[in-house]
């Protein structure tokens, strides 16, 4: 009985005291690296390097008034950033961070996890609607689109994994990667990409912040947020930027797998961070998407990639090593060479001329 | 008997999880002022007063990406388990996820010809 509350207890107290901590130091991380992009020193006066920045930004939020809109709904208002940081809080539930080091080692790991992330868009959405301003309703709708966009080629290039391993347990995909990583395989580096560019999306980063676009709708779904509960929707990104960069580090970089002369957790931290350091990278390189671009870059590009991605693994697993190789190289090689468009050209150039009919 | 601890975790975790982003909201009650005004309360709109009511229609090209999306997420419903057992069923198994995304496809296809992808 009291290990038993012991292994409850333990986990939970970690997730709960070292996720705040963890978001807290990726704002000081992002705008120390976007500073850098940008020929700026970044926080540099409270604490050695800024590091005490979070610290001062969180009292500095504590002791801001909380306004709530004439004529908001105002429990919806008030539900909003709390349930955007509780399904944050769980993603962290089912990710391994070394051997035995999983709060919840779920057999439907995978399928948790998005179903899980899925729900923080009506979260966003009840913020949205509850400030009954224009801005954030706006923010809300083009919110929900996106991510319902984006759910779908998120959830394709995840399948391939599942395809190759047999299993939905992260604990096992990490297993089955003892002998090399997904990424260095045909349909691994193309679902690696997909699965990076769709997560993007699905957190709501640059360029897919259009629901926060501060030059064309204010903050979007938190305008009308001041105080900590604007905090608690900057938490809830954080959060789940971390979390799905740890998600693609267990997929397809071999998670907490690594040579032994560093603890597992420290592999998969490392990986972890690696793959925030991309994504903040992204966003202080790239401009963001138009609106038009953003769904026809998901309906059009992405999903079929994702099926041709699909394919691409079945012939890996099913065929003869040479022509599963072969033929799943190709079909990943232009799934790759498309959408590494959005990574390496110096511009974005989309081939939207082709997306867009002329009317 | 893991099994089932497993989904106490989870289900104790919610209630522990709301603690995380209450305590700053009830800490913030205590220490933020509270100076509500007519001006301060209105919806913020870059200084513009705002215009009609907010809460009205919005426009009809949400509603079909949103049909198929529902679509496209009962797909991805069957796929998971499938890809779970698509090493042991092999060819026979592929030839039936491939006839359900192939249709699928096609019916992305479909919806392209039909412009219901444009935005304009």
């Amino acid at each position: 009985m009291g290990m038993m509350l012991l292994r409850l207890l333990i986990p939970m107290v970690v997730i709960l005291a070292l996720a705040p901590v963890g978001m807290m130091y990726l704002t000081w991380l992002e705008r120390k690296v976007i500073a850098r992009i940008q020929d700026r020193v970044g926080p540099n006066r409270v604490g050695p390097y800024g590091l005490l920045q979070p610290v001062a930004d969180g009292i500095k939020m504590l002791t801001k008034e909380d306004l709530v809109p004439e004529g908001a709904d105002r429990l919806c208002h008030f539900l909003a950033p709390i349930l955007i940081v509780v399904p944050a809080l769980f993603l962290f539930t089912v990710l391994p961070f070394g051997p035995g080091l999983v709060a919840a080692p779920l057999t439907t790991g995978l399928l948790f996890f998005v179903a899980i992330g899925s729900t923080e868009t009506l979260a966003i959405f009840m913020a949205g609607w509850g400030s009954r301003n224009k801005f954030s309703l706006l923010g809300a709708v083009r919110n929900a689109a996106q991510l319902i966009a984006y759910e779908v080629p998120l959830v394709l290039s995840l399948a391939v994994v599942p395809m190759v391993v047999g299993s939905l347990n992260l604990l096992e995909i990490i297993a089955a990667q003892q002998g090399g990583w997904f990424l260095f395989t045909p349909w691994g580096i193309a679902g690696f990409f997909l699965t990076l560019t769709a997560g993007l999306a699905e957190v709501n980063r640059t360029p897919f912040d259009l629901p926060e676009a501060e030059s064309e709708i204010v903050a979007g779904f938190h305008t009308e947020y001041s105080g900590m509960k604007f905090a608690l929707f900057y938490m809830a990104e954080f959060l789940s930027t971390l979390a799905i960069s740890g998600l693609g580090a267990v997929l397809f970089m071999g998670g907490w797998l690594g040579p032994g002369f560093l603890p597992a957790w420290i592999w998969m931290g490392m990986k972890t961070l690696l793959l925030v350091f991309v994504m903040i990278w992204v966003r202080g390189t790239l401009p963001r998407f138009r609106i038009d671009q953003l769904m026809s870059f998901a309906w059009k590009v992405l999903i079929p990639l994702a099926l041709a991605n699909l394919a691409g693994a079945a012939c890996w697993v099913l065929l003869p090593a040479l022509w599963g190789n072969l033929l799943s190289a190709g079909l990943a090689f232009g799934t790759f060479l498309v959408t590494t468009q959005l990574w390496l050209a110096p511009k974005l150039h989309l081939p939207t001329h082709w997306l867009t009919k002329e009317s | 008997m893991n099994y089932n601890l497993n989904y106490l975790f989870l289900g104790v975790f919610f209630l522990a999880a709301l603690v995380v982003p209450l305590l700053p909201i009830v800490l913030a009650r205590f220490v933020a002022p509270k100076k509500p005004g007519p001006t301060k309360n209105a919806p913020y709109e870059c200084g513009m007063e705002t215009e009609g009511d907010t809460w009205v229609q919005f426009r009809v090209q949400y509603y079909l990406f949103a049909i198929l999306f529902v679509v496209f997420d009962v797909e991805a419903l069957f796929l998971f388990p499938w890809a779970v057992v698509f090493k042991e069923m092999g060819v026979p198994g592929l030839i039936a996820m491939g006839t359900f995304l192939g249709i699928l496809a096609l019916g992305l296809v479909y919806a392209w010809q039909k412009g219901a992808l444009e935005w304009e």
